[in-house]
């Protein structure tokens, strides 16, 4: 990722997106700018259908805007091809989701290996890396465990451990939290804000609850495809 | 290979539909071996050392009998090095179901004529002894358990002897191997000369001809000169390749290969349907799965990949197991227990199957791979 405009990690410049229903246009985001410095844990809340998961995937270069420009790092998405995307995922992206997407045909250390099997890495190494991330969620012990056997929260960090385990840049959490109970959400909050606070972890979490947009460094609201700093009354 | 623990946690991820899609693959390609060595048995048999010879025929039927004395007047034609003839015996040793074919020859002649069967000198002299000796095929010896010096009653629903009585005893003075495996050791020869002066009827009439050529690339003129010289008797011929006379005899039967690539073209286009939708639904189910893997880097080659892999891993598992399982079974030999004695699974066939199954595999996975590979990554997410 290119060294310039450091300080500021996620640039969105006048994005808009629309969706097209046959005829009808449904503009989900409008003249869109947010930026994002690198290190901040950044909490994006807003009523439902407001556009906060289409931001986070036009971020995550899951999706391309219909207009306007996304630079992570100082690098335009826009530019790059489908399968140089998917490499810069690979590279640079972790995701957190909601219902935690683990694979449920494999253990949890084989779910946290999935991105390292895009590397060069050998099995060892890959062995040496899932382990370190197992460890840092608190997981070690379950790491021959499968989905199935797993609580939610447990689930739910084997899936932060699948989004650091590469090491990413930016870490892109669609409302970790929506899915759990209050404790076990509390615990998933703790991570999020020691690997932001210990490992430097850039974060932007989607979330509904207030509660967990308390842990964030900063909040912005969404509504109907615009961002305000406070909630729309 | 890194990715093939998750290629095959995918197979085992419904087993019961894993396992009837693997089973119904192993049936066809067991299926696919069965044919292949009845076709072989039916159309493939032909020696290498037939090339050479021709099979001269009644022109009306193989059950037509020839005069013994065309022998000379074929010896006579330029190209023709030998003739000798063989006739229908039809025999019984004890029970209809224990088949296998007998033939009177003039072993001074045939043995020479058929190189391909290897008979010990000593045996031979022993036959060429014995007017009611016979030499038998090494599988049919082993089948009866039959050795040197046993003798054997043979009832034959054709041929009776002067008596009236149509079971004949025969001798065995020798056992004759094949020079290969496609060689028929289930035949058993005995002499002309103790069928002649026995059978009651047909003097001097004989089955049929085989006549050895000099040059093998002359045989279909010479064949032409043959049924020319006794054009308008009362016994016209039809001469041909042994390769020929074959194929016409299991044409009696019908077209051998096109009846096989038939059942096996159905088989195949039904196993094609059956994986082709069990790789669907499996894709299907896993769209949200495909989002996730897009969603932390796999590009659609890595997606297209994954999903052919694991079509060609269930084709190739179910195919070899099917081929497998069919190599064992066809090589206990002729199931109908003499019909077919060159029952076998060519190695040909075999390489072929595994073509198949592999082609298999890709053709039921390409289209849920392609669905897969251009699946967007947010739709993908969005139906978890």
């Amino acid at each position: 990722m290119s060294n310039a405009n450091s300080e500021i990690l996620v640039d969105v410049d006048g994005v808009e997106m629309v969706f097209r229903r046959g005829a009808e246009e449904i503009h989900v985001l409008k003249d869109l700018h947010l930026k994002v410095p690198k290190g901040e844990f950044l909490a994006l809340m807003g009523p439902s259908g407001s556009g906060k998961s289409t931001l986070l995937n036009l971020i995550g270069g899951l999706d391309r805007p219909t207009r306007g420009k996304v630079r992570i790092g100082g690098e335009p998405l826009e530019g790059l091809s489908d399968r140089r995307l998917a490499d810069w995922r690979a590279r640079h992206i972790g995701f957190v989701f909601q219902l935690y997407n683990l694979v449920p045909v494999l253990s949890a250390e084989r779910n946290v290996e999935l991105p390292l099997l895009l590397t060069h890495l050998t099995k060892a190494q890959r062995q040496k890396h899932v382990a370190a991330a197992l460890n840092m969620v608190g997981l070690s012990q379950r790491a021959r465990h499968f989905p199935r056997t797993l609580s939610g929260g447990e689930q739910q960090r084997v899936g932060i451990a699948r989004a650091i385990v590469t090491d990413p840049t930016l870490l892109l959490c669609d409302e970790p939290t929506g899915d759990l109970d209050r404790k076990a959400g509390d615990e998933i909050l703790d991570l999020l804000q020691a690997l932001n606070r210990e490992q430097g972890k850039t974060i932007i979490m989607v979330t509904h609850d207030p509660h967990a947009s308390a842990r964030a460094s900063r909040t912005v609201y969404l509504n109907k495809g615009q961002l305000a700093s406070e909630p729309l009354q | 290979m890194k990715f093939l623990p998750v290629i095959w946690s995918n197979l085992k991820r419904k087993k019961l539909r894993t396992t009837l899609t693997l089973l119904s693959i192993l049936v066809a390609f067991v299926l696919f071996g069965f044919l292949s060595a009845i076709k072989q048995a039916l159309a493939g048999g032909i020696s290498l050392e037939g090339a050479n010879r021709l099979v001269v025929r009644h022109k009306v039927s193989i059950i037509q009998l020839l005069p013994e004395s065309y022998k000379a007047r074929m010896e006579r034609i330029p190209g023709v090095s030998a003739a000798t003839h063989l006739t229908w015996f039809g025999g019984i040793y004890q029970d209809p179901k224990n088949f296998f074919a007998q033939m009177p020859v003039v072993p001074e002649e045939f043995l020479p004529m058929h190189q391909e069967f290897l008979l010990k000198p000593e045996e031979k002299q022993a036959w060429l002894r014995t007017r009611t000796g016979c030499i038998v095929g090494r599988k049919t010896a082993e089948k009866f358990h039959w050795k040197i010096g046993d003798k054997v009653p043979i009832q034959s629903a054709i041929w009776a002897q002067t008596d009236g009585n149509h079971t004949w005893e025969f001798e065995v003075t020798g056992i004759f191997d094949g020079k290969d495996k496609n060689t028929d050791t289930t035949q058993m020869f005995f002499r002309y000369d103790y069928f002649e002066e026995a059978r009651i009827g047909a003097k001097g009439q004989v089955g049929w001809y085989i006549v050895r050529v000099a040059d093998p690339a002359q045989a279909p003129q010479i064949a032409k000169a043959i049924d020319a010289e006794f054009a308008n008797s009362p016994a016209e011929t039809k001469a041909e390749t042994e390769g020929a006379f074959v194929q016409a005899f299991t044409r009696q039967i019908g077209d051998i290969a096109l009846i096989t690539a038939s059942i096996m073209g159905a088989v195949f286009f039904t196993i094609l349907l059956v994986t082709g939708n069990t790789m669907s639904q499996s894709v299907r189910e896993r769209t949200g799965e495909i989002g996730v893997l897009k969603a932390i880097g796999f590009n659609q080659g890595q997606v297209l990949g994954l999903i052919l892999a694991e079509s060609c891993l269930i084709s190739l598992l179910g195919g070899v197991a099917g081929l497998g399982l069919a190599w064992v079974m066809i090589g206990r030999g002729d199931p109908t227990g003499g019909m077919l004695p060159l029952f076998a699974f060519p190695v040909r066939d075999l390489a072929i199957g595994f073509i198949i199954s592999i082609v298999l595999g890709v053709v039921t996975g390409v289209f849920p791979a392609i669905y897969a590979m251009r699946l967007r990554v947010a739709d993908a997410l969005r139906r978890i």
